[in-house]
């Protein structure tokens, strides 16, 4: 398999394990303390900071290293809270169908006729932002967008003719969901789980830039934008890298994505 | 030489320069008074008002939530919105000295209780009412009243009694006050006809523009008012647009690419990179603004004055100035008041960052090693959360173990300020020392942030209050001032500078340490060349 | 009765129940929210004192449901109230608001929608070959930076260094189409990048998905070229999930701005709801909320009843 692996898929697959292993080997391999201040502010890179320093004199580099820690955590974990949730309450509405199907579904409506970005802020200004509370948040906001496309997906397969035969044969609920409907759902929603990664990544970003996100002196790579944003109209660098390394890291996500599934069906639910 | 003292006179002729700058950096250069006196003038004639032209100020503090009545203003775009079509019955000048607005001349009692605005006469109010004292008197009741929700409650609720005694307003306090005219010119208290009770928000004073357009979150434009009481003296602009620019980046950014002419709040940060820019000068002044850490002395952990001081001797404020301020300000002493204030003592000793100090007093202060939380919020001043991580890695360099925690900004000041027990907060400052204490540290003051309740401290800011003699009152303000260093609840490391930037087209512009902008009087007193 | 229109009827019913539901949600949401307007106004200003005599004139002293029902009652009436804050009609500032919003969702609109559908074709037509790739590539850049990246970008080069476009967005009614146009060039470009690559890549997949069918190679073995087999039978089969990509995005494009006009200081709903919020304003945020949540009922039904229509087996249930 590996032999078949187009250009494109491998540099995604190598920026995409670069970007987890540093993540995970952070405090390994950051020169510096995330929050120890070691320099002038703004200072240009140098063979002891290689991307220079922060806007209070931090080393940029280790705040990258341990600020891509934090994000690519938070958005993993809430990506897979929110297929998890979402696509398995899909796969159950269009099963079942009737009442439940019309319940989940308005629910859901519900929750998504608010503006997420909105609900988040409205959320996050009333409990406190650690963690945890912005993964669950972020996951189950987003977990609505994965029914919907789970349950699209599903309503079309369940009225094939192999899912009629499954109930016709009397095969219980759990059978027709993970035997039947999940292998034959998996392309669209494999495709979906790149495009819904990134998502994350921007949604956190999001939340860093307007002041909601991680706690200081935590970094992540939203924060660190935010926290050097003035320097862009100047040439400062400061606040590029990170929406660099955004981009570079959603891009070669995606190629992976792309690879692993040659044909993308149904898509649906966008930012926001 | 000679190229130096024209470069400076066409700093002054461009307005960038104002006359104390340029006659202290000729003096430096051997110039005598007298000379530099006549060069001055030359240069600033050469800078005479020139009449026309739309004056737009891009400004940080707007939402949408804005309102024209006077009693509800907080936030800068309001009040540099009114500053254009509202006016007080007195202004505090650039030099802290009192100038008569809709008060013509004032005079108070020999005990301070009894003050007497006469009103100047003949002028209107933008609808072409006459303005009168009646007007004046019923704006202060607005004010006062039982149910008046103004920011100016706190400050003109010592008033006993008033009454309008033909062209003159009179009000008695229950407690002489010798600073009442500097309490009086508040920007809340615009003078409006009836006082505003018939409609607050219909935007009707005596000021040297009226309101054309307002769009709240957006923008205000206002045009010439042409029955303005100020002459041709002031007033230039044939229009002016307050425009709403919350986000820093874009409020500079719009500064740059020219469509507007000044904006607030410059990020201390980039002001020295925006100064570089060829078309635009960054103006700033050292103010009674100040940055703190306050802290609850009558909550533990801080009820212990030897874990205050730990904190105190803790922070590192050079670096704060250097990486907050960039140099745009002073370190604080921990207690409220810097030179900027008429009556300071300048031989109260600067407490410097000390380690070994700060670990000395955390030790004796028995503190159980728990950690200590500081509450912070981007809003809570400019850079805060940044302070606050500095603040943290000094401490712990000290073994305090500092904590910090980011709050929402969205109800800091609600749930957060004035209830937690330590976090960051910033005081605009006030125009006498008496004002600042009573605001903040007066047992009784509903702003007291740090709990400070102290008989003796109260009993001496009434003496000061009441005491005619300078030099007393100065040391009595000395004595408050050192008690609140050494024993106060505010760790205050910083007063920042209002740092403005201005397009080289705005001339006679002119910083004035009360407020930014010139205290928001730039559209009244600049003009276009 | 069509089965379409029962179910149209149905959904529309359904939105009703449903908007009342949000309103209700919103309403409980912003009562959870620590402090009120009376504190949120007075900030840093507020004594006990002034406090309680807001509160007062502002009503908030009664019970959370009366106020609630009042609101419902005026709504039901078409009255939206006014504003807790600065006692302004919420109508004429929603009014303004909305066509603010409206304006720049228009225009993004206009030129993503058509773009994106463009290349997607062209990426279909030459697939895995040189365009495909590069569309690809180029879409996925644009949807991976953060919107106020590239906002702050676009004004650093445009606006700062070219002077070609005002760094703000700042329209009023008076100006003309080309001046407001200016006016708002970079935000609807930023716009216009963000939507752009999710919709050109469903429409690549989609089109893709049924390039599989029996029909198409039919359409292939009758002699058709390439564009004219995707043009002609491709696209339209693949109209359905088209469609709904589209509808999410111009829902995104109404509600979804927040970030976009801060950075642009843009008025329009969505910084006038976050305004709102923070100021507790709550018939505002309800005004707000409940037109944001009819927007995307009604586009969701859209969408539901196109993708029901282009399939078959949907369109006559057994």
């Amino acid at each position: 398999m590996m032999k078949n692996i187009p250009l494109s898929a491998l540099i995604g697959l190598v920026i995409t394990a670069t970007y987890f292993i540093a993540a995970a080997l952070a405090p390994v391999i950051a020169p510096y303390g995330m929050a120890e201040v070691v320099g002038d502010v703004w200072e240009p890179s140098s063979a002891e900071h290689l991307l220079g320093t922060d806007q209070i004199g931090r080393d940029l580099l280790s705040r990258m290293i341990y600020g891509g820690r934090t994000t690519i955590w938070i958005a993993t974990l809430a990506t897979i809270l929110s297929f998890a949730t979402g696509s398995t309450l899909g796969f159950f509405a269009a099963v079942m169908g009737g009442w439940v199907d019309m319940a989940l579904s308005r629910l859901v409506d519900l929750f998504m006729s608010i503006p997420s970005l909105i609900l988040a802020l409205v959320i996050l200004s009333s409990i406190e932002a650690t963690v945890v509370t912005l993964i669950v948040l972020m996951g189950l906001l987003d977990s609505t967008r994965v029914y919907r496309l789970a349950r699209a997906v599903a309503v079309d397969i369940s009225v094939m003719d192999y899912v009629e035969a499954a109930r016709l044969r009397g095969e219980k609920l759990k059978w027709i969901i993970f035997r039947e409907i999940l292998p034959n759902a998996l392309s669209p929603l494999v495709a979906e789980l790149g495009l819904r990664f990134i998502f994350m990544v921007l949604f956190i970003s999001t939340l860093s830039f307007l002041g909601v996100g991680v706690q200081p002196p935590l970094a992540d790579w939203g924060g660190i934008v935010k926290e050097n944003k003035e320097g862009i109209n100047f040439g400062i660098g400061a606040a590029l890298y990170p929406a660099v390394a955004i981009a570079t890291l959603a891009i070669s996500v995606n190629l992976v994505a792309d690879w692993v599934l040659n044909r993308t069906t149904s898509l649906k639910g966008g930012r926001g | 030489m000679k190229d130096q003292l024209d470069y400076m006179a066409q700093n002054v002729t461009a307005g960038k320069m104002t006359r104390r700058e340029f006659m202290g950096k000729a003096a430096a250069l051997g110039v005598s008074a007298a000379v530099a006196s006549s060069m001055f003038a030359d240069a600033a004639k050469a800078a005479s008002p020139v009449k026309g032209g739309v004056l737009k100020m891009g400004v940080q503090g707007g939402e949408s939530t804005n309102s024209q009545d006077p009693a509800l203003w907080a936030s800068d775009v309001p009040i540099a919105g009114g500053r254009n079509w509202a006016e007080t019955l007195v202004e505090v000048g650039p030099d802290g000295s009192l100038e008569g607005l809709v008060a013509e001349s004032w005079e108070g009692s020999a005990d301070a209780k009894t003050w007497r605005f006469k009103i100047r006469q003949g002028i209107e109010f933008s609808n072409g009412k006459s303005v009168t004292a009646e007007d004046v008197m019923r704006t202060m009741e607005r004010h006062t009243n039982e149910d008046s929700q103004s920011g100016a409650l706190g400050i003109v609720k010592g008033i006993e009694s008033m009454r309008a005694d033909g062209d003159v307003f009179e009000l008695k306090l229950g407690v002489g006050n010798a600073d009442m005219p500097y309490l009086i010119g508040d920007y809340h208290l615009a003078i409006q006809p009836n006082g505003g009770f018939d409609n607050p928000t219909e935007a009707v004073s005596t000021g040297p523009y009226t309101l054309e357009s307002d769009e709240p979150g957006v923008r205000m434009t206002f045009k010439r008012n042409p029955n303005y009481w100020g002459g041709d003296a002031v007033a230039h602009y044939d229009g002016v647009e307050v425009i709403t620019l919350n986000d820093a980046t874009a409020r500079t950014a719009a500064l740059q690419s020219g469509q507007v002419d000044i904006i607030n709040r410059v990020e201390p940060k980039i002001a020295q990179l925006l100064d570089r820019a060829p078309n635009l000068a960054v103006r700033n002044v050292s103010g009674r603004g100040h940055y703190v850490f306050i802290m609850h002395v009558d909550t533990a952990p801080f009820d212990v004055n030897e874990l205050r001081l730990a904190l105190k001797y803790a922070v590192n404020r050079e670096e704060m100035v250097e990486k907050i301020l960039r140099g745009y300000g002073g370190v604080g002493n921990d207690m409220p008041i810097n030179a900027a204030y008429p009556l300071f003592d300048e031989t109260i000793p600067q407490r410097e960052h000390d380690l070994a100090k700060a670990k000395e007093h955390y030790e004796k202060s028995g503190h159980d090693g728990s950690p200590i939380i500081l509450r912070t919020a981007d809003g809570a001043f400019p850079g805060a959360v940044d302070a606050a991580a500095l603040f943290q890695q000094s401490a712990q360099a000290a073994g305090i173990p500092l904590e910090i925690k980011r709050e929402p900004n969205d109800g800091y000041w609600s749930e957060v300020w004035n209830k937690q027990p330590f976090c960051c907060s910033y005081w605009g400052g006030r125009p006498v020392q008496d004002q600042m204490y009573s605001t903040a540290y007066l047992s009784s003051a509903d702003w007291n942030d740090t709990r400070w309740k102290v008989p003796a401290f109260d009993e001496m800011l009434l003496s000061a209050r009441a005491e005619l003699d300078e030099a007393k009152r100065k040391e009595t303000y000395s004595q408050m001032g050192q008690m609140l260093r050494n024993e106060g609840g505010l760790i205050l490391p910083m007063f920042n500078d209002f740092i403005d930037a201005v397009s080289n087209s705005v001339q006679g512009y002119e910083p004035d340490p009360n407020g930014p902008v010139m205290n928001w009087y730039a559209s009244k007193k600049t003009w276009k060349a | 009765m069509h089965p379409i229109v029962k179910l149209v009827a149905q959904r529309l019913a359904l939105g009703a129940l449903l908007l009342l539901a949000a309103s209700a949600l919103i309403f409980g949401l912003t009562e959870a929210l620590p402090g009120d307007a009376a504190q949120a106004i007075l900030g840093q200003a507020a004594t006990a004192e002034s406090l309680a005599n807001l509160r007062e004139e502002m009503g908030l002293n009664r019970p959370a449901l009366t106020r609630y029902f009042e609101w419902l009652g005026g709504i039901l009436t078409g009255d939206m109230g006014v504003a807790l804050t600065n006692k302004l009609d919420i109508a004429t500032s929603v009014a303004s608001r909305m066509s603010n919003t409206l304006f720049l969702a228009f225009w993004a609109a206009l030129i993503s929608v058509p773009l994106a559908i463009l290349l997607g074709l062209i990426a279909v037509r030459y697939q895995n070959r040189w365009p495909d790739k590069a569309i690809s590539g180029v879409t996925l850049a644009s949807i991976s930076l953060p919107e106020f990246m590239i906002a702050y970008i676009l004004i650093f080069f445009f606006a700062v260094k070219l002077f070609w476009a005002p760094s703000f967005a700042n329209i009023s009614p008076s100006m003309d189409l080309l001046d407001k146009l200016h006016a708002i060039a970079l935000p609807v470009a930023v716009l216009v990048m963000v939507v752009l690559a999710h919709m050109m890549r469903m429409t690549r997949a989609a089109i893709l998905n049924v390039m599989q069918s029996a029909y198409i190679e039919t359409a292939e073995l009758k002699g058709l070229t390439g564009f004219q087999v995707i043009a002609r039978h491709a696209f339209p089969n693949a109209i359905a999930p088209i469609v709904n990509v589209v509808m999410i995005n111009m829902a995104y494009l109404v509600v979804g701005v927040v970030v976009v006009e801060v950075v642009f200081a843009y008025p329009g709903m969505g910084q006038y709801l976050v305004d709102a919020v923070v100021k507790r304003d709550v018939p505002v945020v309800l005004a707000c909320g409940v037109i944001f949540a009819a927007v995307y009922i009604l586009l969701n039904i859209f969408a539901d009843v196109v993708s029901i229509l282009t399939n078959p087996r949907l369109r006559h249930p057994k």
